[in-house]
């Protein structure tokens, strides 16, 4: 018997987010490769089986059912974690995941930058992370600084201005994942 | 104190033109208002009843006299020639224009000053003891692991969307004057033979919810301040509550949790990073120690500098009296530590005009090795001014309306902007705080009630700490009229409590009778030289209220 993933029904489900056509990745503009499957409240049943072929995204929940089903097509199944789902849900498995993406419900919502950090620090994730939702362009060093490299960014200014606040800061004090020694370290104090 | 390099003003000039480039986008129409909410909190930034409000970050309260005359001249070129000392030891202007708001930030970035989270839901400016490294008291001196908080805690990437503001305060005295009883995090810096550690406690907070902060470790090595302080304010991060701003305080998880469990899972966090790159190095602590190092005391006889002080201020008794409230001795023979007191009769508590930063500035140029440093009670200390000297400094201070002798007593009030300034006000509080000064201005009379805090809210925000007031006064709201409750018995020291309500609100008429009648009550039942709050604690509230609420006979 496949596994079946029937979404446990949640209360009330939160904003979901957007999966726009172009993004930011690495630093430059590219097009979004990836289907984002938004969670769902209905009774729906995936199976590995029933999804369609090609690079998706999924909530982590499905993903966590069907993920030893889809062990086959590991380059194109990614995960999206919500706010209140951190990075040791996904733990050792991230090293093996192509794109894990983090949502922000809201731009005030922090959450998602510990988890960013974890999968990068702790869980030694490599491969694109990236950040979905409602985050604003003023967040972009503080994301790029927690690991994230990818933005799929749902707001209405360009993503030029974006891309310039990527390089809003030239130093940190404290150690990040694009700066892994923190300032003290690299004062040149003896 | 600390002094820039390159890279720290590198990091700051970046932080300036970032928040030009907002304004800009704000005022333009880009940035939505509630888009530019957060960034602009985040620069200190509020939008207030009147104007907007802009809170200058003075780091652990020090600040050198170049600084202090670049905020005399901010706050006349910009404001109204005024600003005010807050009670976490920051100075705020009342009147710019929010235009004006990114030159004011360039102007303070050339003296090595900003405003950054200064507000908004990110980890604040760290406070301490003003007394750092003068008390007699000092276990070790706390401004180097203040100063390597601030530089961690300064753009922390993961953490500038907690869920609430985050405060921390650190001791490393015995005698605790940084209230980090009721901060989130507080640091109390130990020995254990020749080591240095840190107790932490944490959960403490005032605001609606006012909770005395619980200790989550006992001893933790020097060199792990960061990576612990990292691990708490992660799991704060991920398991704060969110949907509630009123229930999103660390406070609210640390009691939900019970504290024994939150130190479980900030310990678990923290065994996976305690090794990593935050963890101090000795080069680092040494550099951090450099910048606190001693001045240039001169060498005194402490003895007969003692007695020449003595012989002076039996001469004269006004002298006498201000050198008693308002001078604290100095671990250096020969030396004091003073208070100015920003707090004569009449003045909202902690302001200051433009000519009086300047004064400040030069009192620190003339008696203080070009130093001051602003307290939690909103007053300014020069921590290391010459015995001999003290006569001279306290004319000059005379001068300029700062050697009111009132400190630590009742007169030496703390109090919030209350209605007159602030949006979320239930009541005015800076009148009861006026009026209750012009009733007891008699000196004799203040001097003999002694040490005696009143702190003074116009709302359950708290910022005028009323929870922990000797005596607490809080504005409340009823059927939108003014009305005052009071409080009695909170302390913020070592022997941290909240205090308690005495019985139903007052109307601000009343209130110098009220003040009067617990003075009376506590002069008749006092033993000798027994402070207010040890007969609150041995006699309790009842008999206070019986007196206060007694039908006129
Ligand atoms: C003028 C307008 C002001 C507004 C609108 C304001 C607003 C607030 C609010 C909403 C809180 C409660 C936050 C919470 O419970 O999490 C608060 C707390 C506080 N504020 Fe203010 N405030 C103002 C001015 C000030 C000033 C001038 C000071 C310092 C003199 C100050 C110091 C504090 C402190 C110490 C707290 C308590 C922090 C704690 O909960 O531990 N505030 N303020
Ligand atoms: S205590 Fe209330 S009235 Fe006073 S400043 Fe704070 S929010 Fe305003």
């Amino acid at each position: 018997m496949p596994a079946q993933a029937k979404r446990p029904k949640p209360a009330k489900l939160g904003p979901q987010p957007a999966n726009p056509a172009e993004l930011i990745i690495d630093g430059t503009l590219a097009s979004n490769e990836w289907r984002l499957l938004p969670q769902s409240d209905e009774e729906t049943e995936i199976t590995a089986a029933s999804l369609a072929p090609g690079k998706v995204i999924l909530p982590y929940g499905i993903w966590k059912a069907l993920k030893s089903d889809l062990s086959s097509r590991k380059t194109e199944i990614g995960v999206w974690l919500d706010s209140d789902e951190g990075a040791e849900l996904i733990g050792a498995d991230a090293e093996a995941l192509p794109l894990i993406a983090v949502h922000f419900p809201a731009f005030a919502d922090g959450r998602g930058f510990t988890t960013g950090r974890q999968l990068r620090e702790r869980y030694d994730y490599k491969g694109e992370l990236r950040a979905v939702g409602a985050f604003m362009r003023d967040q972009l060093t503080y994301l790029s600084r927690c690991g994230f490299n990818a933005f799929a960014y749902e707001g209405e200014q360009s993503l030029l201005g974006l891309l310039a606040s990527l390089n809003d800061f030239s130093d940190s004090y404290q150690a990040g994942v694009d700066q892994p020694l923190p300032l003290f370290r690299r004062r040149g104090l003896s | 104190m600390y002094r820039y390099d390159d890279r720290d003003r590198a990091i700051i000039g970046d932080r300036v033109a970032q928040f030009r480039g907002q304004t800009e986008r704000y005022l333009s129409g880009e940035l939505s208002e509630e888009q530019f909410l957060p960034l602009r909190l985040q620069n200190g930034l509020y939008i207030q009843r009147l104007a907007p409000m802009l809170r200058i970050a003075v780091p652990y309260g020090l600040l050198n006299s170049t600084q202090l005359r670049r905020l005399a001249r901010i706050s006349r070129d910009y404001d109204k020639g005024y600003a005010h000392f807050t009670t976490r030891q920051n100075l705020q202007f009342n009147w710019p224009q929010l235009e004006d708001i990114p030159d004011i930030l360039a102007e303070l970035s050339e003296v090595e000053m900003h405003a950054v989270q200064t507000s908004g839901n990110c980890i604040r400016n760290t406070t301490s003891d003003p007394y750092a490294g003068v008390a007699r008291d000092e276990i070790v001196d706390p401004r180097p692991y203040c100063e390597l908080i601030r530089q961690w805690s300064t753009f922390h990437p993961e953490f500038a969307f907690l869920p609430r503001k985050f405060k921390i305060a650190v001791s490393g005295s015995e005698q605790d004057r940084a209230a980090i009883r009721v901060h989130d995090i507080g640091v109390q810096i130990v020995k254990r033979g020749e080591e240095i550690g840190y107790q932490v406690l944490v959960g403490g907070g005032q605001g609606r919810t006012p909770v005395i902060a619980e200790q989550i470790r006992d001893f933790l090595p020097e060199r792990d301040l960061l990576s612990y302080l990292e691990a708490i304010v992660r799991v704060y991060n991920q398991l704060g509550r969110r949907d509630n701003k009123y229930k999103a305080r660390i406070k609210i998880l640390v009691k939900a949790m019970g504290a024994e469990e939150f130190g479980r899972l900030v310990e678990k966090e923290w065994e996976q990073i305690r090794d990593g790159a935050e963890q101090l190095t000795p080069e680092a602590l040494a550099w951090a120690k450099s910048f606190f190092a001693d001045p240039d005391y001169r060498t005194f006889d402490g003895a007969a500098s003692d007695a020449a002080l003595q012989a002076q201020a039996e001469d004269d008794k006004a002298f006498s009296r201000w050198l008693e409230r308002n001078s604290f001795p100095h671990r250096v023979p020969g030396y004091r530590a003073i208070k100015l007191s920003t707090k004569p009769t009449g003045v909202p508590p902690g302001d200051v005009t433009d000519r009086q930063l300047e004064a400040i500035a030069e009192l620190a140029d003339g008696f203080s090795f070009g130093e001051a440093r602003v307290t939690h009670d909103q007053n300014v200390v020069l921590a290391d001014v010459e015995q001999e000297r003290l006569f001279e400094l306290w004319q000059a201070a005379r001068k300029h309306g700062f050697a009111t002798p009132n400190i630590g007593t009742l007169t030496d009030m703390i109090c919030c902007p209350g209605g007159d300034y602030c949006s979320l006000a239930n009541a005015k509080s800076i009148p009861v705080a006026e009026a209750i000064q012009r009733r007891f201005d008699d000196l004799d009379y203040l001097y003999d009630l002694g040490d005696l805090n009143l702190n003074i809210s116009g709302c359950m925000n708290a910022c005028g700490h009323h929870h922990v007031g000797h005596i607490g006064v809080l504005g409340v709201d009823k059927k939108g009229e003014e009305f005052y409750q009071v409080q009695l018995g909170g302390s913020s020291s070592e022997s941290a409590s909240l205090a308690k309500v005495l019985g139903p609100s007052f109307s601000r008429a009343e209130m110098p009778d009220v003040i009067g009648k617990i003075l009376d009550l506590y002069v008749e039942q006092r033993q000798p030289e027994e402070p207010f709050i040890d007969t609150y604690n041995r006699i309790g509230l009842q008999p206070f209220k019986e007196r206060v609420y007694a039908r006129a006979s």
